[in-house]
């Protein structure tokens, strides 16, 4: 680098790569992470008696419960952390539905699509990321919508009798949203380990007599692994730390935690809080990423491949 | 249990090209056939035609008989020995070896038996539990084999599996081979493009050139008759002579060479034009006088020793490069560089042939 830009632009480089990560990543995170133990206080207070570090914020996420049921059977939950579950649980449904829509598609770009047709393929994948998401999310918003091209198109065929309302399913309209921004997230790592697989292996396989679904169960998707482990990861994250579909997408009867975390800056102005809460977030979601790995026996090296 | 095959008037086109012309080949049950012939002939075609990965445009396949066409890989009787063995990294040798026991739904403690004995027969005890990367090459080689014999296939096609080996491994794999053939006595279709394997291991061997099957025989066959040109030249050396057939009478005919003209054995169908002399150099001699016929004054330009054998090349009155090889006897004498002398050859050891059979 130093050859091919000579001293000054090199330095230059440099710096403004430093000055990226140090003011813009590292340094913002680290205050936001300072302020979550500190209490949300008035001005004139800040650095008197009463600032003190804490975990108060972090434990308010178990204040106020409510009442839920669930298969018939009614419990009581702090209504964040009722948030925050099923946050986890709709990102894992998007995870796992993505990973259903992917595989097939990247096993057919990967092993069986004529490689002339295959950059025309890719080109039809991306061209919709190159629209913004939010115009995306706004896309869905018109073809859920109640008179929308969706229905009219369900009520054509004869697959409903009467118009659904989509977008007011509780987190019907959010799954779907959340699926058709971060699939190719999934996609590309799923094609480039099933890519990598020899086909001779699927022939010597199908060869010695194995059926279709022996042949996925044994030999490609334990081959896929490391990349259905990233594509999972990167859906599974992005989909939880996701805003703007769940404000664009969400029902009345849908929250997801990233809105609530909003909510606590935006609404209550308690950054505070609402550091606390998103540094939970990460967190929390690290753990569990770090236990789906070790239940199905990933490392973290397959993935970095 | 092992099957025969056949193939009857078989085509395979891709696209325009024609892969497999009109091949028709009987493959007896327990036969060690091997189909011969440089890259692109289109043996590998029609091992995956057998196999059931490709079918053909034209033509019927039967093993044991049957007809199989419509039937995928997992539905025929073979199995296939890939040229990159494909074995499945990710499983224990032994789940490799019987991967095709588990698809048909064998118990586990069944499978690690007959991996077992399966490894015994390929000379590998003890090695069930290691992954296939620990393994050497001609270690995967036997795994392939063994991995391929579980399913107890009638008919074993191996594609060029020896081609990764190194000289000396894939002597001994040969004989290994051949010997494992031999004890499970399942038809065997070898495909390879080595002359020396294909005679070696044989009984009989399909010589192929593009897309048509130019000679079926036993190898020896293969080696002191050759059919034609291509066969001739395929299957080891030879000095070729360009020439006209005259007074052809009881399968002998003299050839006139720019050379002199030489008395020789007429080859099948050799009647016509395009058709050429070859000699093989060992079937050559070299003294200091003139034969009674089919004799070349010479002059020798490179000797070269190379143990049991001494490689001579020489050159002819025309400036014709020919080449000679005297077996090393312990006496034998080994000529001079630039000496005059003159090359001879028997009429029955020369044949006539024409070119190789190819469309047009």
């Amino acid at each position: 680098m130093l050859r091919r830009y000579g001293p000054g632009l090199t330095l230059l480089i440099c710096l403004l790569v430093a000055f990226w990560l140090l003011m813009l990543v590292i340094v913002p995170n680290i205050t936001l992470f300072e302020q979550s133990f500190r209490p949300y206080l008035p001005v004139v207070e800040i650095g008197g008696p009463r600032d003190t570090y804490s975990f108060a914020n972090y434990l308010k996420v178990l204040d106020s419960s409510v009442e839920k049921s669930l298969f018939g059977y009614s419990f009581s939950i702090p209504v964040h952390v009722y948030t925050f579950s099923l946050t986890i649980f709709y990102s894992m449904l998007v995870t796992v539905i993505c990973f259903a829509l992917a595989y097939p598609l990247a096993y057919y770009m990967a092993k069986i699509v004529n490689p002339k047709t295959l950059p025309t393929l890719l080109l039809m994948l991306f061209i919709p990321l190159w629209v913004s998401e939010v115009l995306r999310a706004f896309a869905w918003w018109i073809i859920l919508a109640f008179k929308g091209p969706l229905n009219a198109m369900l009520l054509g065929i004869g697959l409903i009798d009467a118009p659904v309302r989509w977008t007011n399913m509780g987190y019907t309209g959010v799954v779907i949203g959340l699926i058709y921004t971060y699939v190719l997230f999934m996609l590309f790592p799923v094609y480039n380990a099933v890519q990598s697989l020899d086909t001779n292996q699927i022939e010597a396989a199908e060869d010695l007599g194995a059926p279709w679904w022996k042949i996925h169960w044994r030999i490609v998707l334990p081959h896929a692994k490391p990349g259905i482990a990233s594509g999972s990861v990167m859906v599974f994250m992005l989909s939880a730390g996701s805003l703007l579909v769940p404000s664009i997408l969400g029902s009345t009867t849908s929250q997801w935690f990233t809105q609530t975390i909003d909510q606590w800056f935006k609404d209550a102005l308690d950054w505070n809080t609402a550091s606390a809460y998103a540094f939970m977030l990460l967190s929390l979601c690290t753990v569990f990423v770090t236990i789906a790995m070790w239940l199905f026996k990933v490392k973290l090296s397959d993935i970095a491949k | 249990m092992s099957a025969g095959i056949d193939l009857e008037n078989v085509c395979c086109d891709f696209g325009s090209f024609r892969a497999v012309d009109n091949a028709n080949v009987s493959v007896r049950p327990g036969e060690f056939f091997s189909f011969l012939g440089p890259s692109g002939c289109g043996k590998t075609t029609i091992l995956r035609m057998v196999s059931g990965f490709i079918e053909p445009t034209q033509g019927v396949i039967r093993i044991g008989g049957q007809d199989v066409k419509g039937k995928r890989p997992n539905q025929r009787p073979t199995a296939l020995i890939f040229q990159n063995l494909a074995l499945f990294p990710l499983m224990p040798i032994w789940e490799n070896i019987t991967f095709g026991l588990e698809v048909r739904g064998v118990d586990k403690a069944t499978r690690r038996k007959k991996a077992e004995e399966l490894l015994t027969l390929v000379d590998l005890p003890g090695a069930g539990d290691k992954m296939v990367s620990q393994l050497s090459g001609g270690q995967k080689q036997r795994v392939a084999i063994a991995r391929a014999l579980a399913v107890e296939p009638q008919v074993m096609l191996l594609d060029e599996p020896l081609s990764a080996l190194d000289l000396k491994l894939r002597q001994h794999m040969r004989a290994e081979l051949r010997a494992i053939q031999k004890r499970t006595g399942v038809t065997f279709i070898y495909i390879t493009h080595d002359q020396g394997e294909a005679l070696a291991m044989s009984d009989r061997v399909g010589v192929m050139s593009q897309g048509r099957i130019q000679q079926i025989a036993d190898p020896r066959d293969i080696y002191n008759n050759p059919v034609n040109g291509f066969v001739a030249a395929f299957v080891g050396e030879n000095n070729v002579f360009s020439g006209e057939v005259q007074n052809p009478a009881g399968g002998m005919a003299a050839f006139a060479t720019p050379h002199g003209t030489f008395r020789a054995r007429l080859g099948a169908s050799a009647g016509g034009k395009g058709v050429k002399l070859y000699v093989r150099p060992e079937h050559t001699r070299l003294s200091q006088t003139r034969a009674d016929e089919n004799s070349i004054p010479v002059t020798i330009s490179e000797v070269s020793f190379e143990g049991n054998f001494i490689s001579i090349l020489a050159i002819s009155e025309t400036g014709a490069k020919l080449a000679a090889e005297i077996r090393n006897d312990g006496q034998a004498t080994v000529p001079g560089m630039g000496a005059k002398m003159f090359m001879s050859f028997d009429a029955e050891r020369a044949a006539i042939l024409p070119d190789a059979n190819v469309r047009g």
